[in-house]
């Protein structure tokens, strides 16, 4: 595992883009890294694209405040076309091909495209589609383990169905990773 | 101790909690939003008053009222309802009324944006309002210390009979990190608190009091702006805190506080690995401001290095200590703009005449 | 005078809650005798010990100095913020806001809507002499049309000053306000309904019934440049034809 993570979820409002780089520093904290979380707020979060940001390192964190990703996890179009040239060289892009056309092929970038919507849908909850990107987001990078995920996601969500959707959605995610 | 991940907002109004903050008022605007929020529904739980006042003024004499009966109150804001706030903040500093307010500060002038800042230095510690005052103000670098900062700003708020700031920021405030939630017992806090022998609670019992900042007869006012003169005083000598990071031996002396700090720790860190001689000074009160350890500092750097997200306010407070011992520079971002730790260690880099290091 | 005779009873005399201390007031003035009615009203109901007064920005700012039991003073316009603040707090004292016109009715605007709005559990003496005594007879919220002040010389003019507010009516439309009257102090009869009323709007904040105001027309014989005599006669013919009195509302 890198010494530093940096990566950015974004998507639009509803998909559960707070909530995805919430759990992502959860997970961290709960493995004993330094991490921070921020979110984009204000007016942005209610239309077009909303973003949160989470940093996991072995050491502490300077400012919250990604410009380079290592990683993004991007579940929109219009997010795609925001944060596609930003990320690191040699960074990895996880994208949902259900809300993405034609991304062509973004150079010297790995990339996961998969239809993390229509999983979801599959699995009964469309709203899940961030848990499915997740799963593969960590099975890929290794940055946090798929079980401190699952307790994560125990811990923050009340709603014992919602619990259920979501664990199934994260190990659904990370079993169509390599 | 739990650890538990909350953004500076939450840290703050979980502060408020266990310092036992009886009142709350405010009045929405962002990024503070969350801690308003957290109040609301905080502060019914433990059998407080939660109250979303009509305005930034009316939360500001809410508190005042709230205050003269002897409870911890607290209100919040950024940057623009700061400003209407003034008019109360100096009727209590008047009354001498203990109170803690929070500014999480937003770029301005005027509507300004909603992005991180620190240019409400001035406000802060120099007046902010209207006659010859001074606040306690704190400047929190984390959602660790915004936590504790805050339980320690009602402590000294009760101790000195004085409203109490703390200068946060968009990022500090809207930023999540672990915090590990003390109890009370094991924050640092001044254990012996002033007995409120000046709340209004109705005369039973004792002789009618009356709080009040009207001082019309000849000489009342010199003699009370004295008093208040002499508070102050005692305050600096007291309460003065910072945090120095490897100064001893430092060549350049970074002065940062709030997010910055967070920065320019980093930037020194990696300055040091590079074998240039770094340190940083980060007041952590910012009035009052710690003086005198930045003169004993400025006699042996060589150059300071003033680092603010606005265009230089700190700055004067750095130049009035340093006093033209040693060189001052300042590095400014305004409007919004946060500074990387790669900024600033390239602008050192650069002018140190160190040859460059080769990148990965 | 205290005249001690065993075969007379004392049937009038100052009110515990008042100091014994000469005010400031002008001759013809109303501050006094409504501080005095607000005595005693307190006396009465015995809550001196239980009371705290807010007094205003204003020729009244030192009511503090007349009235016996704890006091403060609030920024101009805010008293009913600093009440609710202090009620909420402490829900078994008395609080009153003591304000006038200019305090309640301009730059208090908001804040005394919205407390009547929560339905602050406070009473509200409001003071209304059509003028800002304090700073010199300018025109405040509630001047008359055609009124000459320091800033209308030429009389109140509506196309460029607007109309005397009415506050009160506004006020009582609002389910927050749980009573709301308008008393004048221009004659005797008037001073004692005006007592009742000060009165009653405690009782109602005893009774946890909510926000409660009274309205007291009051003299500025200084700035209205009138003998007293002429005040109390201009209150009742002008003043009072244009802010009637009676009860505005009652729950």
């Amino acid at each position: 595992m890198a010494k530093r993570e940096e990566v950015i979820c974004a998507g639009f409002g509803g998909q559960g883009i707070l909530f995805l780089g919430k759990l992502i520093a959860l997970c961290a904290m709960k493995e004993n890294k330094f991490t921070a979380y921020m979110p984009s707020y204000g007016a942005e979060v209610r239309g077009g694209t909303a973003y949160s940001m989470a940093i996991i390192s072995d050491k502490p964190i300077p400012s919250p405040v990604i410009t380079r990703p290592d990683s993004a996890i991007v579940m929109n179009e219009p997010s795609f076309r925001k944060f596609r040239d930003k990320i690191k060289k040699g960074g990895l892009l996880v994208l949902n091909s259900s809300l993405v056309g034609n991304c062509g092929r973004p150079k010297g970038i790995k990339l996961i495209k998969l239809p993390f919507t229509e999983i979801a849908f599959s699995l009964g909850n469309v709203k899940a589609a961030n848990m499915v990107a997740l799963g593969a987001y960590i099975k890929k990078t290794n940055v946090v383990s798929v079980k401190t995920a699952l307790k994560a996601i125990d811990e923050f969500i009340k709603d014992k169905k919602l619990v259920v959707i979501n664990k199934l959605a994260l190990l659904k995610g990370a079993s169509l990773v390599k | 101790m739990k650890k538990v991940l909350m953004s500076g907002n939450e840290a703050c109004g979980e502060g408020a909690m266990i310092a036992g903050c009886r009142f709350y008022a405010g009045y929405p605007i962002t990024p503070q939003n969350e801690l308003t929020e957290y109040m609301a529904r905080r502060m019914p739980e433990t059998g407080g008053v939660f109250i979303q006042s009509e305005s930034e003024v009316a939360a500001i004499n809410m508190v005042f009222g709230a205050s003269l009966t002897g409870a911890r109150a607290m209100t919040s804001s950024s940057s623009p309802g700061i400003s209407l706030k003034q008019e109360g903040i100096s009727y209590m500093a008047a009354c001498e009324l203990p109170a803690v307010i929070i500014n999480m500060v937003r770029g301005g002038p005027g509507l300004g944006n909603i992005a991180p800042a620190q240019s409400d230095y001035f406000q802060a510690t120099k007046g902010g309002g209207h006659g010859d005052y001074h606040l306690i103000v704190l400047g929190p670098s984390s959602a660790q210390e915004m936590m504790e900062l805050t339980v320690l700003a009602f402590d000294l708020a009760d101790k000195y009979r004085t409203p109490v700031l703390i200068l946060g920021d968009g990022l500090i405030g809207q930023m999540m990190e672990p915090v590990l939630v003390n109890s009370r017992q094991s924050l640092v806090v001044s254990k012996k608190l002033t007995t409120k022998n000046w709340v209004l609670t109705g005369c039973k019992g004792r002789d009618p009091r009356i709080v009040k900042s009207l001082w019309l007869n000849d000489g009342a006012l010199e003699a009370f702006n004295r008093k208040l003169g002499e508070k102050y005083e005692h305050i600096k000598r007291a309460e003065t805190r910072y945090e120095a990071v490897r100064t001893e031996d430092a060549d350049i002396v970074f002065v940062g506080y709030g997010s910055v700090a967070r920065i320019l720790r980093a930037a020194v860190a990696r300055l040091r690995e590079e074998g240039i001689r770094a340190g940083l000074l980060r007041p952590i009160t910012l009035w009052p401001f710690p003086q005198a350890a930045i003169r004993q500092l400025s006699k042996k750097t060589k150059k300071f290095v003033v680092v603010e997200m606005s265009m230089g306010q700190m700055l004067e407070d750095v130049e009035l200590a340093v006093a033209g011992n040693a060189k001052i520079e300042f590095y400014g971002r305004p409007g919004g703009g946060i500074p990387h730790e790669e900024e600033i260690y390239q602008r050192v880099i650069a002018r140190h005449k160190v040859p460059k290091q080769s990148k990965k | 005078m205290t005249v001690q005779c065993n075969t007379m009873k004392k049937v009038f005399t100052r009110p515990k809650s008042l100091r014994d201390v000469r005010t400031h007031y002008c001759p013809g003035c109303g501050h006094g005798v409504i501080h005095r009615l607000i005595c005693e009203a307190i006396d009465e109901l015995g809550i001196r010990e239980k009371v705290i007064g807010i007094a205003p920005v204003g020729c009244a700012v030192i009511a503090y100095d007349y009235w016996d039991f704890d006091t403060t003073e609030a920024a101009h316009g805010r008293p009913p913020a600093v009440a609710t603040g202090i009620k909420r707090m402490m829900p078994d004292r008395i609080v009153f806001t003591y304000q006038g016109d200019g305090d309640l009715a301009a730059i208090g605007t908001a804040e005394i809507i919205h407390a009547a709005n929560r339905g602050e559990n406070i009473s509200v003496f409001f003071v209304n002499n059509g003028t800002y005594g304090m700073t010199g007879g300018q025109m405040a919220p509630t001047t008359l049309l055609n009124q000459k002040t320091t800033t209308t010389p030429h009389g109140r003019d509506a196309k460029t000053a607007g109309y005397p507010l009415k506050i009160s009516e506004m006020l009582a439309i609002l389910p927050g306000t749980a009573y709301l009257e308008r008393v004048s102090t221009h004659s005797p009869k008037e001073i004692l309904k005006a007592r009742a009323a000060i009165k009653k709007s405690f009782v109602k904040q005893i009774e946890n019934k909510g926000f409660s105001m009274v309205e007291i027309l009051s003299a500025c014989p200084t700035y209205w440049k009138m003998s007293p005599q002429e005040a109390v006669r201009h209150m009742e013919k002008a003043v009072a034809s244009y802010y009637p009195l009676g009860i505005l509302t009652e729950k």
